[in-house]
């Protein structure tokens, strides 16, 4: 689980990218609190063969990435 | 010139990108009582770069006023940056910009050679211009601001708006699209050195050379493409036209680094608002993605799009092929058939 909430974009999307250039998940999980964030990271995410389902709650968004 | 001041960890959005969306502006503005004088050629109601007033058949006062957050960490390149960017709607009417206001703020802390520095950039644009700063207003506030407003002179028969353009008429572009992703991806240091150089070296490249050109010609439309992008001015253009807009994507001048940035999510969170806004009257053909997104990425002090009469774009193209970062020959103006306003062919 990537913690990227309180951070601006576009560091989460960053964030994400780093990891999976280094590890190559199957499926990963990022917390955001920003809708900019949630649009840039489906993008990377879409680009980069995942499946992208988004929960919001309070705010927050948990993005689960699948491949 | 070095500074140890990250201008740009200062600010949560850069540039243009802070701009209030479109969509927003037009509801905040909208029952706003607004009293009714024949002088006012250009008032807020057109969405347009800035106020026309007609002072006598020979001259008409434009009025402008831009100022944002810092969108680059050296002080005199945001001065000069914000500068551009004012000044550009002037030469948006077809105008000539005279005198100029500095508006700015400024933390506490900000050190006073850094302050100095960034009214330099300022000033020296200003210069360029042919303008004159002749004061203006600074305040206290936790982010830096800087902008100027800007008065200009045009002739009242020669006001170039965004709501003239034709049937017929030749769409030109003045420098390439990609600015706000370049200086968005800057923050987190994915820009290269030369990508970034060349965002600066648009940014502060003044619209003058192709006001200059356009005056010549039968041009009938003209807005400068800014913080709404290509998308958000273009749909503007057509909807205060009456007209709908064909741009042909692959003659459009499309920052590589920013298409490439596109396609990793590295975005400004103005692309959006400019899609939310723009999108319902945008058919986007088979357009990749990645490259909307850059049509619909916000530009600090971004080139002009004209609408030139047919007759008249050979030779406006030609003349500005040389004298502006980029011209382009983008699309084309058609009548409204009822439908989308913008088609991405």
């Amino acid at each position: 689980m990537i913690d990227a909430r309180g951070q601006s974009c576009p560091i989460p999307v960053v964030m994400v990218q780093q990891e999976v250039n280094k590890n190559h998940p199957g499926e990963l999980q990022v917390q955001v609190d920003a809708m900019v964030c949630v649009e840039n990271i489906s993008r990377y995410a879409a680009s980069q063969g995942y499946a992208v389902s988004v929960k919001e709650s309070g705010g927050e968004y948990t993005l689960t990435l699948k491949k | 010139m070095e500074h140890e001041v990250k201008l740009t960890k200062l600010a949560k959005c850069a540039g243009c990108g802070a701009k209030v969306g479109a969509g927003v502006l037009a509801q905040l503005l909208g029952d706003m009582k607004v009293l009714r004088d024949p002088n006012l050629l250009v008032g807020f109601d057109k969405s347009d770069d800035a106020a026309v007033y007609k002072v006598s058949d020979e001259l008409a006062l434009v009025q402008t006023l831009d100022f944002f957050p810092p969108i680059h960490d050296d002080p005199y390149t945001f001065g000069q940056i914000a500068a551009t960017n004012a000044l550009s709607d002037v030469y948006a009417m077809g105008g000539e910009p005279k005198l100029a206001l500095n508006i700015m703020a400024v933390p506490k802390d900000m050190p006073p050679d850094a302050v100095h520095e960034l009214l330099h950039g300022g000033y020296d644009k200003a210069y360029e211009a042919g303008a004159i700063i002749v004061g203006g207003h600074s305040i206290l506030d936790n982010e830096p601001k800087y902008g100027l407003s800007v008065t200009g002179f045009v002739h009242p028969d020669k006001v170039l708006t965004n709501s003239g353009a034709q049937p017929g008429d030749v769409l030109l572009l003045t420098k390439p699209l990609g600015i706000g992703i370049l200086t968005t991806a800057a923050k987190v240091d994915m820009a290269s050195k030369e990508s970034l150089a060349l965002a600066v070296r648009l940014m502060t490249t003044l619209n003058k050379s192709a006001r200059d050109a356009m005056v010549k010609y039968r041009v009938h439309a003209c807005t400068d493409v800014t913080g709404f992008s290509l998308m958000g001015h273009g749909l503007e253009m057509a909807q205060g036209s009456g007209a709908e807009l064909h741009l042909n994507v692959d003659a459009i001048d499309l920052i590589g680094e920013a298409v490439d940035l596109a396609r990793l999510g590295v975005l400004p969170e103005g692309m959006y608002r400019n899609r939310s806004f723009a999108e319902p009257y945008v058919d986007p053909g088979d357009v990749e993605l990645a490259r909307q997104d850059v049509l619909y990425d916000p530009q600090t002090a971004g080139g002009l799009l004209i609408a030139v009469d047919p007759a008249d774009a050979d030779a406006l193209f030609t003349e500005l092929q040389g004298v502006v970062p980029s011209a382009q020959r983008i699309g084309t103006v058609e009548t409204y058939r009822g439908g989308k306003r913008v088609f991405l062919l």
